[in-house]
């Protein structure tokens, strides 16, 4: 892995000095190569994610063949280490130096607004996979910016209407003290409001910590009808464990974002069963493209596919569109843009298409796990659109 | 909140507080004791949890895999201080955060090759599954109150070990004056690696015994790091008295801080604020005793 990527990148650089070379002679750009740039953790916490992301993009990719449109597509690398801090460094990095036309990045929240900050100076397309910080398609939303995935607004806002219907009209919401949970506890408390529910508490912890006892002897004594929460990874795991073993599982029903019981269920095992949850996508889908995507990105990879290689995937099939419409010369950025707008994909997850936001409406499905695994027991929310707060594109 | 709610909040800070000692211990031995800043004691812990995760798996059994566990944590700690950290003793702070670092990263590389980014969970022993039902609709898991029993035996063993064996007079003698230890004739060298050993020791046994309430994740040692230097610090380099009493008041003040309302001039304290709590109270208790609560003045 990462010697292919080293291998790439020294490619990258040989390019580069061919290229430094090149523009003196008055010309910006080779004119035989799309360069398709990464920025997506490949070490930390996050690195499995970048790791899917890079997999499901690059079979997406594979359907166009070895030299689409007559053009060799140059991959260049950067690892994020999911760190804010360096995220302007890194997307100049890849940005200028590498000089690439569209990047795919990121996973980290933080990191994407780093990157964003940047794009908008550079121009240069790009297409996050992941994070989802609403700023990217809300008030810091830009004409050359789109996201394959969600916002943070999207997932817990189906989650009250399922709550209500369900016969849950009072709840405590939980999650860590940090940016993703305050606005999916914002977007939550819209949606369950609006169905007729009631948010009788907010419990915060803070960010990353994982001692929720006090919290869960906070729940029993409030006694509301069910509980929502925000978690992911590490900290999903745990909640969910430690929710069961406090023994509120049997008399407080657990509801959560997708992200509680995404890739961790087999590390949650039996206290998993019974949550439900609201994503934009289930391993358990039965479509025919998810049937084809799983079965395809099994054969490639070696492994089992999961929403952040659907992300991924769905990136290279929305940069597909792009380079259809251009015949594979992005410098054409006005067409490309109009051609991402305009795009409906196919995805593994259901068709769905760009908002004027450039963020993804799609379908929620209601999942609920059984037997350990994500099982969809209906659609919470068909063509849910995030609603861009401050974005004027 | 009504009394048996505090009661019970009470018990959880307890209970949480107990852990954090845990987990603090084997630092406040070797930054206290040797004077060595060992920033790489997370990644021990983080080492411990997944050793229990992978010998689940071959031994079938979690209390012999404690067992070698904490062997192959005695036998990296010693491997380890012959390595890197003996030539750090003479040299100040900022060298020997450097190496151990550097040992955080290898650590974590070495951690992502052998067991890969996944999150994973250890089953409860199946001894100490149950729970006890405290209200109507809470239940107390036993696993939690066997681990707080576990954390007072290795508090006390510690304090009677370092206060009244031999080898403990040898490590307060290291402590106070090293030089005049040696040339009395104790291999002062080798009493500091022994320390080392047990502290990395202890590191990857509260992660094993933590393993099966905090799963185990790729980020769980850095999580662990921060929170066990302010224990040290509160209450006072190489003690473990202090270890202690400050383990409980971090672990009362963290559990009250989620879950109580505090208004200061409008202000909301709690539970706005209480991410920020413990480093309050650290940053308020080094401005009054800069030693510490049960540190002495060097």
């Amino acid at each position: 892995m990462s010697i292919s990527n080293r291998r790439e990148f020294m490619a990258g650089a040989s390019a580069l000095a061919g290229l430094s070379f090149l523009s003196l002679a008055g010309c910006n750009k080779t004119n035989n190569a799309i360069r398709v740039g990464f920025m997506l953790p490949y070490t930390g916490t996050y690195a499995k994610l970048g790791t899917a992301i890079e997999n499901g993009f690059r079979l997406a990719l594979a359907d166009l063949g070895e030299k689409p449109y007559g053009k060799s597509i140059d991959f260049f690398t950067v690892d994020d280490e999911s760190n804010p801090a360096k995220a302007t460094d890194y997307a100049n990095k890849i940005m200028t130096r590498d000089n690439v036309d569209v990047v795919i990045g990121t996973v980290h929240s933080g990191v994407a607004m780093g990157m964003i900050k940047v794009a908008k100076e550079t121009g240069t397309l790009v297409i996050i996979p992941n994070a989802g910080a609403n700023a990217a398609t809300g008030s810091m939303c830009a004409p050359n910016v789109f996201r394959t995935s969600f916002s943070n607004w999207q997932p817990t806002h189906p989650l009250g209407k399922v709550m209500v219907e369900n016969g849950h009209k009072k709840s405590v919401f939980v999650t860590w003290k940090y940016g993703a949970g305050e606005e999916a506890l914002g977007s939550f408390r819209e949606g369950f409001e609006a169905a007729g529910g009631e948010v009788i508490k907010e419990l915060f912890v803070p960010f990353p910590n994982v001692e929720f006892q006090a919290i869960l002897t906070e729940i029993a004594s409030l006694k509301p009808d069910a509980v929502a929460c925000f978690f992911a990874g590490g900290g999903a795991v745990k909640f969910v464990k430690d929710y069961a073993a406090a023994g509120l599982k049997s008399s407080i029903p657990l509801y959560g974002s997708g992200f509680l019981t995404e890739g961790v269920l087999e590390a949650q095992g039996e206290a998993a069963e019974g949550i439900i949850t609201t994503l934009h996508y289930a391993d358990g889908l039965q479509n025919v493209k998810n049937l084809e995507f799983r079965e395809a990105y099994r054969t490639a990879y070696n492994e089992e596919a999961d929403v952040y290689a659907v992300q991924g995937y769905d990136a290279g099939l929305l940069l597909i569109k792009a380079l259809k419409e251009t015949s594979g010369d992005l410098s054409q950025k006005t067409r490309a843009i109009k051609a991402m707008e305009d795009a409906e994909i196919d995805s593994p997850r259901g068709l769905w298409r760009m908002s004027k936001f450039h963020n993804p409406i799609q379908n929620f499905y209601t999942l609920r796990v059984e037997n350990g695994i994500n099982t969809v027991i209906g659609t919470a929310w068909e063509n849910l659109e995030d609603p861009g707060v401050g974005c004027s594109l | 909140m009504d009394a048996a709610t505090v009661l019970i909040q009470a018990m959880n800070g307890i209970q949480y507080g107990l852990l954090l000692f845990l987990v603090a211990s084997g630092l406040t031995l070797i930054f206290g004791i040797m004077g060595v800043i060992n920033i790489a004691h997370g990644s021990f812990y983080m080492i411990g949890a997944y050793l229990a995760w992978s010998l689940m798996g071959w031994v079938g059994s979690f209390w012999i895999g404690l067992i070698v566990g904490v062997t192959v944590a005695l036998l990296l700690g010693l491997v380890l201080e012959w390595l890197f950290i003996r030539f750090l003793y003479d040299r100040d702070h900022l060298q020997q955060v450097l190496v151990t670092y550097g040992l955080i990263l290898i650590f974590s590389e070495l951690r992502s090759m052998i067991w890969g980014d996944d999150v994973h969970s250890v089953p409860i022993p199946e001894l100490l599954s149950g729970s006890i039902q405290l209200t109507e609709n809470l239940a107390y898991p036993i696993y939690r109150l066997w681990l707080s029993g576990v954390c007072i035996v290795i508090a006390i063993l510690m304090f009677l070990g370092i206060q009244h064996t031999r080898l403990g007079m040898m490590i307060r003698a290291g402590e106070s004056d090293r030089e005049m230890t040696k040339s009395l004739g104790i291999n002062i060298g080798l009493v500091y690696r022994f320390i080392f050993a047990l502290g990395v020791s202890l590191a990857a046994f509260s992660g094993m015994i933590s393993a099966p309430i905090s799963s185990v994740f790729p980020g769980m040692g850095s999580q662990v790091l921060i929170v066990s230097f302010v224990v040290v610090v509160i209450g006072g380099l190489g003690s473990i008295k202090g270890a202690m009493i400050a383990a409980l008041l971090v672990g009362l003040i963290d559990t009250f801080g989620k879950v109580i309302h505090l208004d200061i001039f409008g202000v909301n304290i709690f539970p706005e604020m209480s991410g920020m709590s413990i480093f309050a109270l650290m940053a308020l208790i080094l401005m009054l005793r800069p030693q510490g609560l049960f540190g002495r003045e060097h």
